[in-house]
């Protein structure tokens, strides 16, 4: 046995990382909503058919197999669906818990969408909640998601559940 | 959209796995930290390296761990021209079957060598292992085997 190596112990882990690397091409739709991000605005599209508004679009409309050419800069603020308080930790955490992930439908948008919702207690969360985007500073706004840093409740009274419950 | 104007980013998905060892590939990995080899006593007396929990043949729990290498003899081996980024070695080598003296299997690592023409199954060779500072207690603990007499 070499001379300083006893004392750290018998070895009982291993690290054993797994990872992929690849490249991804989001494609003309999301790419033009990344480039939103990037301006501080969401960006969806509608269907020229059905009317539907997707945010982020993926560039058809899903019922209707139609490509969404009509761009629709949407509202900053939306309307809390529903939510899911999160109280387990995982590994790679990034956010402490407890923590509030909300689907938020946007004003104007017909899809809701996933976002971290701050500076509320967990406990006040409902659904009907209306809520706003912060932005990271503009200088550091970059086409991902990661330039919005979280929702927040923006001050006005609940929305009416009938406006949002075709999107439960 | 103008095609330039498609986004394009490279993306790494990645899952910080752990593993427990167990006692038996623990000795193992604890050995390569300390820069030497073990194997565990099979039936009929056979050293399998690197070694089991149980005898593949009777399924019955090992036996006694018995040191083995550092040298050993190349079973069969193939020349990597072009090394991956994650491949033990950044240059040319060859991946190979090594029966370490002392066990009757071989265990696969990387050989260091000049060129695939000073390789040979038959071949001697001795494990290199990591400055000891760098050793963590994992495979890569033995950086390679190369040709005994020093050819790489």
């Amino acid at each position: 046995m070499a001379d300083g190596t006893t004392d750290q112990g018998p070895v009982t882990m291993l690290a054993t990382p797994i990872s992929l690397d690849f490249e991804f091409t989001p494609g003309v739709a999301q790419s033009k909503f990344l480039r939103g991000l990037e301006r501080g605005e969401f960006l969806g599209q509608r269907c020229g058919t059905c009317g539907q508004v997707y945010v982020p679009s993926r560039g058809t409309c899903p019922t209707d197999g139609v490509a969404t050419t009509e761009d629709v800069v949407l509202g900053n603020s939306g309307t809390v669906t529903t939510y899911c308080v999160v109280n387990v930790p995982f590994a790679g955490q990034a956010i402490e818990i407890p923590y509030i992930c909300a689907q938020i439908l946007l004003d104007g948008a017909n899809l809701s969408f996933m976002g971290l919702l701050q500076e509320i207690p967990t406990d006040q969360i409902r659904m009907g909640m209306r809520v706003e985007a912060v932005w990271v500073d503009e200088a550091e706004l970059i086409p991902s998601l990661a330039s919005v840093k979280y929702f927040r409740p923006n001050g006005e009274p609940d929305a009416d559940y009938d406006t949002y419950k075709e999107y439960l | 959209m103008a095609e330039s104007e498609v986004l394009h980013a490279e993306h790494r998905l990645e899952y910080p796995y752990a593993r427990s060892t167990g006692p038996i590939i623990g000795a193992f990995l604890t050995a390569l930290r300390e820069g030497r080899f073990v194997g565990a006593t099979g039936s009929e007396g056979k050293v399998i390296v690197p070694p089991t929990e149980y005898d593949p043949l009777t399924g019955d729990d090992v036996g006694e761990l018995v040191e083995v290498g550092p040298g050993g003899v190349i079973d069969s081996w193939a020349w990597v021209s072009h090394p991956l980024r994650k491949h033990p070695l950044q240059v040319p080598f060859a991946w190979a079957l090594v029966r370490l003296d002392g066990a009757d299997t071989a265990m696969l690592h990387a050989v260091a060598a000049p060129g695939p023409e000073a390789l040979a199954t038959g071949a001697r060779v001795t494990a290199k292992f990591c400055p000891e500072a760098e050793r963590v207690g994992s495979m890569a603990d033995l950086e390679s085997f190369v040709l005994e007499g020093g050819a790489a």
